[in-house]
């Protein structure tokens, strides 16, 4: 580009018409995305008649013998979940990188399937993989986690897991998918040069594939936390069919979407759904910071 | 030793390939058999077709056509929700790429902030805002919310700042188009991969919502097929044995509960199997990408 292309476009610049275009979105924006987050600072901010609380009901809340387990909850999940994600993710795409590409896009391609069942769908299929009298697993049920009845496998004290299963059985395969594409970037020359300096495949794996992939790790491992942290719909479906042995409140949104319609405690519940808009507004900070991958600017 | 590590390999890799595919294999193969064969013979023992057919008479039988219904419903939300994501997604992602407004920055920063931000950190916030203006209970409570995807922006917005050269859109200008003419004959055609991904992402994120609509709607007969999937389980004595003891006979058993599992992934399977050209060469070109 020549040296007068920057004065040459600032003249091209048009000051109206872009926004005809981005017209018709704006509400959409102000809405659905914009307005709901100021309402809810409102709501929690203020009491049911309208007047300031301060951070009363925050305190409330927190002081609720639900909150603590509930937040509990979300954050071992979240840890677990994380940690096999981004271990078992970077681990298969490594090994399957290094294999011959049709071998690789067949496992590629079966890892991805799952992805179809999401939400409600693969719940239902994991409640049934777990229920020892039908699951294809039933040995692994009764010999490895010793549960002989389905309330038995999803104890309490399972959850975490198990809902780290179900997350892992239905994202992990598109994240595979990324970070091969991510790693094809990386050129062959790099790779021939250091297998001509004698190391092996392993050797590249770690020291040369791995640190350049770091980038989309941690994307992953930012996107996932603020997702993760939002359970609702596994706990939701795993109470119903759990003849109450765990909690209607057991993850934070549930505990928010039960101080709203059980309690109709509206203050309550947007106080703990702040505290979770809280928890994706850092998530959202950090990778529009941290990882520059999404650029506001052109 | 070269071979071992091989075997090994392959060995890691095929474990984890059973572990994705022997679930979904088991959902097919359930609804091929009676509930009791489901517990007697083997896990990915095949029944018969003629089973098939009369799990699907038990639920749609079940309360009256409702899991026809839950279907038809999931449908109208996503392709209404996903039609109003395309109309006003791919122009304003173009808008934003190649126009210069006030304000222009704060959209983009906005857009970017709510996009990443989980989807479900929202809901409850949107079910007082329709509260408040009395729309719960009515399919926009549901529709409009869904409307709203910044994700789609963003890819719009990523692909005309990227991959459409400016040229293009001034030489356009210069044969004397307008700025919609530019868009409609210029940009708009160029848009086709991102048309596809935008709709993917969409209709799926829509097909498989559950908590926006659990909390937004309050009558059965309005639920999508997520939501209605939830009140199948608690009809199922298998998982909810009072039902069974309740003397409500619904004839909802597990071979049931499978084929409603599984006819409930078709559209998306459908729109996968559509777009999935688009799908993979964007989900490879975004790591490809320079």
């Amino acid at each position: 580009m020549g040296a007068g292309a920057p004065a040459q476009r600032k003249r091209r610049r048009h000051t109206w018409p872009g926004l005809v275009f981005v017209g018709p979105y704006l509400p959409f924006l102000v809405v659905f995305g914009v307005l709901p987050m100021i309402y809810a600072l409102g709501l929690a901010f203020t009491d049911d008649a309208g007047g300031w609380a301060g951070f009363g009901n925050f305190t409330r809340t927190i002081g609720d013998y639900r909150f603590l387990p509930a937040f509990g909850h979300i954050l071992l999940y979240t840890s677990v979940w994380l940690g096999s994600l981004v271990v078992l993710v970077v681990g298969l795409t490594l090994l399957l990188h290094g294999r011959a590409n049709r071998v690789s896009a067949t496992f590629r391609f079966l890892f991805y399937i799952p992805g179809a069942l999401a939400g409600a769908s693969s719940v239902l299929v994991w409640l049934f993989m777990l229920d020892p009298a039908v699951s294809p697993g039933a040995f692994l049920l009764h010999d490895v986690f010793g549960a002989q009845l389905f309330v038995e496998s999803i104890a309490p004290g399972k959850l975490p897991f198990i809902f780290a299963m179900i997350a892992f059985w239905t994202g992990a395969g598109g994240w595979i998918v990324i970070m091969y594409g991510a790693l094809n970037t990386i050129p062959q020359d790099l790779e021939d040069a250091a297998r001509i300096d004698g190391a092996g495949p392993v050797t590249i794996a770690l020291r040369i594939k791995l640190p350049l992939i770091r980038k989309w790790i941690a994307y992953m491992a930012i996107l996932s936390f603020a997702t993760g942290t939002q359970l609702f719909v596994e706990p939701q479906l795993v109470n119903q069919a759990s003849l109450g042995q765990v909690p209607d409140t057991w993850s934070a949104n549930q505990l928010a979407f039960q101080l709203a319609f059980r309690y109709a405690d509206f203050n309550a519940a947007a106080a703990v759904s702040v505290d979770l808009l809280a928890i994706g507004l850092l998530a959202a900070a950090l990778i529009v910071t941290r990882t520059g991958l999404f650029r506001t600017d052109d | 030793m070269r071979l071992a590590a091989r075997g090994l390999r392959f060995a890691i890799l095929a474990v984890f390939a059973a572990f994705f595919v022997v679930p979904l294999a088991w959902l097919i193969l359930a609804p091929t058999k009676s509930d009791e064969a489901l517990v007697t013979s083997g896990p990915l023992a095949f029944g018969g077709f003629d089973r098939i057919a009369q799990a699907w008479q038990h639920l749609d039988a079940f309360s009256d056509h409702l899991y026809r219904m839950w279907i038809g419903n999931s449908l109208l939300y996503a392709v209404t929700a996903t039609a109003i994501v395309l109309v006003t997604g791919i122009p304003a992602g173009y808008g934003l790429a190649f126009g210069r407004f006030p304000g222009r920055k704060l959209v983009l920063t906005l857009t970017l902030v709510v996009m990443i931000m989980p989807a479900a950190a929202l809901v409850l916030p949107i079910f007082l805002e329709l509260n408040a203006v009395h729309l719960i209970g009515n399919a926009l409570s549901v529709i409009l919310p869904f409307a709203f995807y910044p994700f789609g922006v963003y890819l719009a917005y990523i692909y005309y700042a990227t991959a459409v050269p400016r040229e293009l859109l001034d030489a356009a200008r210069i044969d004397g188009c307008d700025e919609w003419s530019t868009f409609r004959h210029v940009a708009l055609p160029l848009a086709k991969p991102v048309v596809a991904l935008v709709l993917f992402f969409s209709f799926v994120a829509d097909w498989n919502n559950f908590f926006l609509p659990y909390t937004v709607l309050a009558d059965s007969t309005q639920y999508p097929i997520q939501v209605g999937l939830s009140d199948l389980l608690s009809s199922t004595p298998s998982f909810n044995p009072a039902v069974g003891g309740g003397g409500q006979q619904v004839n909802i058993f597990r071979p049931e509960l499978a084929l409603a599992t599984l006819l409930a992934v078709v559209p998306v399977a459908i729109v996968f199997m559509l777009s999935q050209r688009a799908l993979v060469r964007g989900l490879v070109g975004g790591g490809v990408k320079e």
